[in-house]
């Protein structure tokens, strides 16, 4: 069966890219940022991962408004990027895993988590900019992949608990999956940000924080809260966080830290970076 | 109709719920086709006759056009679209940051500068 060698949660800020383009990595704006990476990518180039399940949200490149499913899993044989409108640089397309995708939604649906399924997909910044901080300086990605996308656009958005649940009926589809694959589970997003309206530019660093540690050792704390607490307390977009909390589900049972880094601000968001290994 | 349902008031934030989604439709429908480069081109030549083709009402058309995001908000517009429209104008996060509230970029940026160091 498959095997789960660990989640990473990680933010991804479009600008990103940009600093990527223009290699900007040891820039005093962007050093502190990039210099959480070097050790997840040691931990990654030890544990080879074959695959790799992308939870995200789409903003506005695949889905519209017209149609917007609260969970959705790709099933396509490649992901292509395309032109979000502001000028960050596409990027190549990324392989897909289909029998993992069909083995996904099958137990998915089984599991009574009745996702929309898309053999069609688009990925935008916030399932390419992760892969390219993880795995740098490659004409293309190491990985196969899964897009796993989540409803943080229109409200309503799923309960933090059903995030939770959701993670872990992930979690059991990957390793009931008959295959010698190593798979490392990504969350992408966040930390605390808001872009619209007077309290625009809102971040929570206490909350942050605290989340990224009690996702480790009592990830149900978050469940606490609602889905408008959350706004509340990270901002119209902080609510992003419910991908993390997805992915700490998919990891199922006990996991340990294995690295962090969080940093103020990148363009108006607060990063986080949590790299988990299930023990 | 608005739904008319008692809402979380969050001072400074508008959730973007059903009724924000019903209103704003047209208007985010106008900024997600601005993923082509084709149609941002098209909107520049003239933005009266663009917003016109995808059926901003009044609200929206002077929101859109005097480039007030605050407005386009007000109108239904989601973040996310909207950060489309003001890409086409150059407008980075800071700048539509600054200008919701109130403050010149340099200050806006600052204040993200300090949340990091309380």
């Amino acid at each position: 069966m498959a095997k789960i060698v660990g989640g990473i949660n990680v933010t991804h800020v479009p600008y990103i890219g940009r600093a990527i383009a223009n290699n900007l990595q040891q820039d005093p704006y962007w050093k502190p940022f990039f210099d959480g990476f070097p050790p997840i990518h040691d931990w990654l180039a030890k544990v080879k991962p074959d695959v790799a399940v992308v939870i995200y949200n789409d903003h506005g490149l695949n889905f519209f408004l017209d149609k917007m499913p609260t969970f959705a899993v790709g099933a396509a044989p490649e992901y292509s990027n395309a032109d979000e409108g502001w000028g960050i640089p596409t990027l190549p397309p990324y392989r897909g895993e289909l029998d993992l995708s069909w083995h996904m939604i099958d137990s998915l649906v089984e599991e009574e988590f009745d996702i929309t399924s898309c053999q069609e997909m688009l990925v935008d910044h916030a399932f390419t900019l992760p892969l390219e901080l993880l795995w740098p300086n490659r004409k293309s990605c190491p990985v196969r992949t899964v897009p796993v996308c989540v409803n943080t656009v229109q409200f309503p958005l799923p309960k933090a608990a059903r995030c939770f649940k959701f993670g872990q009926a992930i979690g059991r589809a990957i390793e009931s999956w008959n295959s010698e694959a190593r798979v490392v589970v990504i969350g992408t997003g966040g930390l605390s940000h808001q872009l619209d309206g007077q309290r625009a530019g809102f971040i929570n660093k206490e909350f942050d924080l605290m989340f990224m540690d009690k996702l480790i050792t009592d990830p149900l704390w978050v469940t606490r809260y609602s889905v408008p607490d959350l706004v509340e307390l990270t901002g119209t977009q902080g609510v992003e966080l419910l991908n993390w909390l997805t992915t700490r589900g998919a990891l199922l049972g006990e996991v340990a830290k294995l690295h962090g880094n969080y940093h103020i601000p990148i363009s108006n968001t607060a990063s986080g970076l949590l790299a988990m290994e299930v023990v | 109709m608005p739904s008319g349902k008692q809402k979380r008031v969050i001072p400074g934030t508008t959730i973007f719920d059903g009724d924000q989604a019903r209103k704003g439709y047209a208007l985010n429908k106008m900024c997600f086709s601005f993923n082509s480069a084709e149609n941002r081109a098209e909107f520049l030549k003239d933005q009266q006759a663009y917003c016109d083709k995808y059926g901003l009402n009044q609200q929206q058309k002077q929101a859109v056009l005097s480039l007030q995001v605050l407005d386009m908000l007000a109108a239904g517009g989601n973040a996310y679209y909207l950060a489309k429209l003001g890409g086409i104008f150059g407008l980075d996060m800071q700048d539509i940051g600054a200008q919701q509230t109130g403050m010149s970029k340099e200050a806006f940026k600052a204040r993200l500068v300090e949340a990091g160091k309380r």
